[in-house]
């Protein structure tokens, strides 16, 4: 049973085998962290190697994150690429389209500081977390798949330890 | 046809609109054509039988010199299989120039371009607005004087 | 019945859009769900490749090259790098010449497959693509062997190249060799041959040569609608005249020429083509060293040089003015895909939205390459 795996320690299981018992806290960032939903978003070459990843070679869908064209049905969003001002605008709009709980990945030099294009890009934001708040970077130009995934793996950790009850309250 | 035939020929058309041929710079000779005779010289090289320009390669905007910007036509032939450099100086003052949009469509995107990025005005360019820069953007960034901006709609730009 | 009343409307398409390839926008004007007018604003990854040419030095431009069409990093080397020399006037090592054109092909075989799978993604068949990604991974290891980078390589330099290759690189490219063969025939049995995919593609957005030459349309773009123009055998660069292959141009063989599907066969074929070269290269490479012509510091006299190669896209060029210093005066990058996306207007008007989408789709752009 996958989810018992999952939720491992902090599971008690009874006798008969249909009850578990579990904090909600675990239960819900478990599910919440299985089924990422992405933005089907590219901006530049960390596109290239986003779409890689997500076919057959690295394939992301084992880990649940599907993507989705519409802002509204998606969890997080993955900033692949350089963000010039006339799109940071537009990739800020997005993200106040995106329900909450939202998480942003920024993949690639150019969407963590401006990358090569930091010096003389007089029309490249340097950096996206100027405008929208960054969960977890990941360097490299581009990245490799294997990067990036450990980068949504990082994410999924990051889910797993929060707790939704505080941040209600 | 050979550079010097297709000069001697076009000189002998427009006499004064045509500078003179620069043979001594890498890689490929070229002549500057003046710039408000430039969309007739671009229709006689196209219609001309004898050199049948059908397309326009490349169109580039130049910050020339302290005075003068610069546009640089790269042509070829498809049917003849020929090339040829066509340059036009354009004052910095009052940077106008004839556009050749009507001669070969492939021009009205590439003036576009121009515009935006080292600004000159192209007189009979349907379309003439910037392309790649914001509408609002001021200045035009391949000018070697021109200074980055400290912010664009309330983002900072300088990293 | 009372009038029917009918107002254009205007829809926007983009820059977030799956189908857009990348960050390009798209204005429609609609008459219902048919198309009126198409204007397409770009600009949404201007990285200003431009500007930093002009502050970097001659060797310094390359990596910036490799991310203006980041599908096809070694074609773009390529032109900037035979602009450059031939600006210093250098002659490279037949070694140099042999591998760039291997490599070259390689690449335009991995952003071909690129280009497949994407069209058919568009279409809606979502299998192409990920047989095609898997087989372009097969290409991306190649590239991996002999310069450690997957996507953007800086691998040609002026003069040569970063790396020689390895007995491993042949023998794995002779592999590949025989491996695409059976799958490109796959692919076109999967995607290029059903029925479904011509349905959607046959007829729709013909491209006349004559409008498609005067807007500066190139590649399999140009050659979809009958022109049979190819720069490797039309006005040949390194050592394209060597070898022995077809230019592939549409016919025709369903639909008619010059509509969305014989754009999309050119790439389908070409696949072939650039098998049938690397082929004749990998066996006759001849001995050298691959950075004895890499000149200690790049100064070229002032002047200016144009260099236009055949990439997978199109015709791109590179216009370069030095003034005699260290850094380029003036670099031009002459991008396929502008030129290409500039007939959409002219050739989507009367189809219906969807019919938008695969017309994109056949021009294989990529927004890298269009905003620089």
């Amino acid at each position: 049973m996958g989810i018992l795996n999952k939720l491992d320690n902090s599971v008690e299981q009874f006798e008969s085998g249909n009850i578990i018992i579990t904090s909600m806290d675990k239960l819900l960032n478990w599910s919440r962290l299985s089924s990422m939903w992405q933005m089907f978003f590219g901006l530049a070459c960390c596109a290239i190697e986003m779409m890689a990843t997500s076919a057959s070679h690295y394939d992301l869908d084992r880990f649940g994150i599907i993507p989705r064209p519409s802002p509204r049905h998606v969890d997080i969003i993955l900033i692949s690429g350089t963000v010039t001002l006339k799109m940071a605008t537009r990739i800020k709009r997005l993200y106040d389209e995106m329900p909450a709980p939202k998480y942003i990945l920024s993949m690639g030099s150019c969407a963590n500081c401006g990358g090569p294009y930091w010096e003389h890009g007089y029309h490249v934001l340097k950096g996206i977390d100027r405008i929208i708040p960054v969960d977890v970077y990941v360097p490299g130009c581009p990245p490799r798949p294997e990067a990036l995934l450990e980068g949504l793996i990082k994410l999924q950790e990051r889910i797993r330890n929060q707790s939704l009850a505080k941040h209600i309250a | 046809m050979e550079i010097n035939e297709i000069y001697n020929k076009l000189k002998s058309v427009f006499g004064e609109g045509i500078g003179e041929l620069k043979t001594d710079l890498p890689v490929r000779p070229f002549f500057f054509a003046d710039a408000s005779k430039i969309d007739a010289v671009a229709l006689f090289l196209r219609d001309e039988e004898s050199m049948q320009f059908d397309n326009l390669s490349c169109l580039s905007g130049v910050d020339y010199d302290k005075d003068n910007l610069a546009v640089v036509y790269h042509l070829c032939s498809y049917a003849l299989g020929h090339q040829l450099v066509v340059k036009c100086l354009v004052p910095k003052s009052d940077p106008k120039i004839k556009s050749v949009s009507d001669v070969w469509a492939a021009a009205e995107w590439h003036e576009r371009e121009a515009f935006d990025l080292v600004g000159m005005i192209f007189e009979g360019n349907p379309d003439l607005r910037r392309i790649l820069l914001p509408e609002d953007w001021e200045g035009h960034p391949l000018r070697k004087d021109y200074k980055v901006p400290e912010f664009y709609n309330g983002m900072k730009i300088p990293y | 019945m009372a009038e029917l009343r009918t107002e254009e409307m205007i829809l926007n398409m983009g820059p977030q859009h799956p189908s857009t390839h990348g960050v390009l926008r798209l204005v429609l004007t609609l008459n219902g769900e048919i198309v009126e007018e198409v204007k397409p604003v770009l600009g949404y990854l201007h990285r200003c490749f431009e500007k930093h040419a002009e502050a970097m030095t001659y060797p310094q431009v390359i990596p910036y090259t490799d991310r203006m069409d980041y599908l096809n990093a070694m074609s773009n080397e390529l032109a900037y790098v035979l602009a450059v020399e031939k600006l210093l006037g250098i002659e490279v090592p037949e070694r140099v010449e042999y591998i760039r054109v291997i490599m070259a092909e390689l690449q335009r075989i991995a952003s071909h497959l690129v280009a497949i799978g994407t069209y058919g993604n568009d279409s809606g068949a979502m299998t192409p693509f990920l047989y095609c990604f898997m087989d372009r991974e097969k290409v991306l290891e190649l590239f991996e062997i002999v310069c450690g980078a997957r996507m953007l390589y800086n691998y040609i330099w002026v003069g040569g190249l970063s790396h020689d290759i390895t007995p491993e690189f042949i023998t794995k490219t002779k592999e590949l060799v025989k491996y695409l063969r059976p799958r490109m025939k796959m692919i076109n049995n999967l995607l290029s041959y059903n029925k479904i995919f011509i349905e959607r593609t046959a007829k729709i957005g013909i491209l006349p040569p004559e409008v498609a030459i005067n807007a500066g349309v190139s590649g399999p773009t140009l050659r979809g609608s009958g022109v049979k123009y190819d720069l490797r055998k039309s006005d040949p660069y390194s050592i394209y005249n060597k070898f022995d292959f077809d230019i592939c141009v549409g016919t025709g063989e369903r639909g008619v020429v010059g509509d969305c599907w014989n754009r999309y066969i050119v790439r389908a074929y070409e696949i072939e083509q650039s098998l049938r070269i690397i082929e004749q290269a990998i066996d006759s490479i001849p001995e050298g060293d691959v950075q004895s012509a890499v000149p200690k510091r790049v100064k070229p006299v002032a002047g200016e040089s144009y260099v236009r190669t055949e990439s997978p896209k199109g015709e791109l060029g590179y216009y370069i003015i030095s003034d005699g210093s260290l850094n380029p005066y003036r670099v031009k990058a002459r991008s396929p895909s502008f030129c290409n996306i500039s007939v959409i207007n002219q050739i989507s008007r009367g189809h219906m939205i969807a019919d938008v989408v695969m017309i994109l789709g056949s021009f294989d752009i990529v927004l890298g390459c269009i905003d620089r």
